[in-house]
């Protein structure tokens, strides 16, 4: 039995779903959380119900705020004593920036973003896309413990049944030792809904939205049924479209549940991009784009026209 | 100021990948290599910041197993000084590429002020060198990085965070920058550019020069395979307007009932 340290994230009252995901698949094995905000009821119960036998809430100076050298400084402290064969982190925007820094402190491996993984006794065996997705790749790690691995979120998804653990809540204190870079002011995006890469559903526009304005009509319906909204690299590229919605190779990998691609003919780097999400619906006016092939539901026809039939008889059923 | 580049050869984005018969990694013989494209950033970002600290300069340096030296090329034809090329004969893992990159800046004799990198490269896609490499220099760094400003030795950068927010931090310099498309717009090599290039310094140095071997890797990559095909699916066409109506409510219908997503 391998022991498990998991890093959980806020989000809400509760906690994000990929670390939920990440307890899910790591059951049967001695499995501890670590988080640097307090937990809500309500998040202490969900964690327990997915099988974390201890949560452990630090606290340090300068930790009521992210920063990568704060975050990895008292991880690191607290992480030294506790014997722990492996550490997993969602791949989120602070689990990319730190874990690396992480694993640098401890000599140690790490595998980046895994889409699925099994223990074989103790030993980690992870399954990774490369080349955003146009292939697939086994990694495995050596060297000392503990060793560092996040997970996309979306990719495991949540287990059918859970095993509880005793959800025993622990608070220390950590050192967060030297922070030099300092985040002095978050600027909120235009929208409070979910990143892409943790997004349940995505409805993406591409070259064929012809305006940053047609962007309305692919909002309307994202919040019809609760989707984040994507861009292809052509209407990044055509500045229809901010770069922090890019999807493929030169944006973000995604992995929802449902991709609604309006107007995106099917470039190779945005294919590999998406192409892992669980169901794919398609809109283009060319019966031949490649998005086609990899389209679970195709509407061959006018973005402009489909769109907002799409979004009223989405509202009759939700 | 010394300035690094960090950047690395990569399939051009257009490749289409076939793993090997042995699965041990992909098919490169017939690959087109280009700079890795959020290099073309930091690049950028470092010719900027020399243009306006004249006393600067931009050093290069690059790991890697493929014998072109394309990206370092394209690079000093940008307009940086000089070139560092570590060679290998194996694709490395990131701790090794980050320890080579630190025994390369160390073996230049030059103390980095800055060091810029791409926020990953699009081949193993890891976003692990630009975190690693910051912690072995012992310097602070601010990854995915899309806006940056300079006022003397401090520094006040923008990094995409989620759902499209932006953390601003402040930071002073030696620091590690990794960066985003979006911070600026990578110019194009000029021809002169690319002439005077060729004889701009290039340093070829060996692992062994920079204290890595092979018991320093510690990420194993096997069995590369493409990933499953989905089975055929089901298209509808909605050229006429009289069948939109039918066709869209079919496919919700699909999507609640046999696809259940909805």
């Amino acid at each position: 039995m391998a022991k498990i340290l998991v890093l959980a994230e806020r989000a809400g009252d509760g906690v994000k779903n990929v670390t939920l995901e990440i307890l899910g698949k790591v059951t049967g094995h001695e499995v501890e959380v670590v988080m640097f905000h307090s937990p809500s009821d309500e998040a202490k119960k969900s964690l327990a119900e997915y099988g974390a036998g201890k949560i452990h809430l630090i606290k340090g100076g300068g930790l009521e705020q992210y920063s990568p050298e704060g975050y990895t400084n008292a991880l690191s402290d607290f992480i030294k004593g506790g014997n722990y064969d492996y550490f997993f982190s969602g791949a989120t925007s602070a689990g990319k920036d730190m874990v690396p820094r992480l694993a640098a402190v401890f000599d140690a491996g790490m595998a980046s973003e895994v889409t699925n993984f099994i223990f074989d006794g103790d030993n980690f065996s992870g399954t990774r896309p490369m080349f955003a997705g146009k292939c697939l790749a086994k990694v495995e790690l050596s060297g000392s413990k503990p060793h560092f691995i996040t997970v996309r979120p979306n990719a495991l998804g949540l287990p059918e049944q859970t095993t509880a653990g005793k959800g025993e809540f622990v608070e220390g204190s950590v050192n967060s030792g030297d922070i030099r870079a300092v985040i002095k002011e978050i600027i909120k995006g235009a929208s409070e809904k979910l990143d892409l890469t943790e997004a349940n559903i995505i409805v993406s526009g591409g070259r064929a939205m012809k305006d940053r304005a047609n962007f309305n009509i692919l909002e309307e319906l994202a919040d019809t049924v609760g989707a984040t909204v994507g861009a292809s690299r052509a209407a990044v590229d055509s500045g229809y479209a901010d770069h922090s919605m890019q999807v493929g190779q030169t944006g973000k990998t995604v992995s929802p549940t449902l991709y609604i691609a309006c107007g995106i003919s099917g470039a190779i780097q945005h294919l590999a991009g998406m192409r892992t999400s669980k169901v794919i619906v398609a809109i283009n006016t060319d019966a031949d784009a490649p998005i086609f092939t990899k389209a679970d539901y195709g509407i061959v026809g006018d973005l402009f026209k489909i769109v907002p039939i799409l979004n009223e008889e989405l509202k009759k059923i939700l | 100021m010394n300035i690094f580049v960090c950047v690395k050869q990569v399939p051009d984005t257009e490749t289409k990948v076939i793993p090997t018969g042995d699965k041990s990694y992909i098919e490169t013989s017939s690959i087109k290599w280009i700079m890795n494209p959020y290099d073309e950033y930091a690049v950028e970002q470092a010719l900027l910041v020399k243009a306006a600290n004249s006393d600067s300069t931009i050093t290069i340096v690059r790991v890697g197993a493929v014998k072109s030296t394309e990206a370092v090329r394209t690079a000093m034809a940008m307009g940086a000084d000089e070139s560092i090329l570590v060679q290998c004969d194996q694709p490395l893992d990131s701790y090794m590429t980050a320890k080579a990159i630190k025994g390369a800046i160390e073996k230049s004799g030059k103390t980095p002020d800055l060091i810029f990198t791409g926020k990953q490269a699009i081949d193993d896609d890891c976003l692990q060198v630009p975190g690693l490499l910051a912690h072995m220099l012992g310097i602070p760094s601010v990854s995915v990085v899309t806006v940056f400003e300079m006022n003397g030795d401090t520094l006040t950068l923008k990094k995409d965070s989620e759902g499209g927010s932006k953390e601003v931090y402040e930071v002073k310099a030696p620091v590690l920058i990794a960066c985003n498309k979006g911070l600026n717009t990578p110019r194009y090599a000029s021809l002169p550019g690319i002439m005077k290039a060729k004889k701009k310094p290039l340093t070829t140095l060996t692992l062994a020069d920079v204290g890595v071997d092979e018991n320093d890797r510690k990420v194993k990559y096997s069995d590369f395979q493409l990933p499953p095909e989905k089975p055929p699916g089901k298209k509808f066409d909605a050229m006429d307007e009289g069948e939109q109506a039918s066709v869209v409510g079919n496919v919700v219908g699909l999507l609640r009932n046999e696809a259940k997503v909805i």
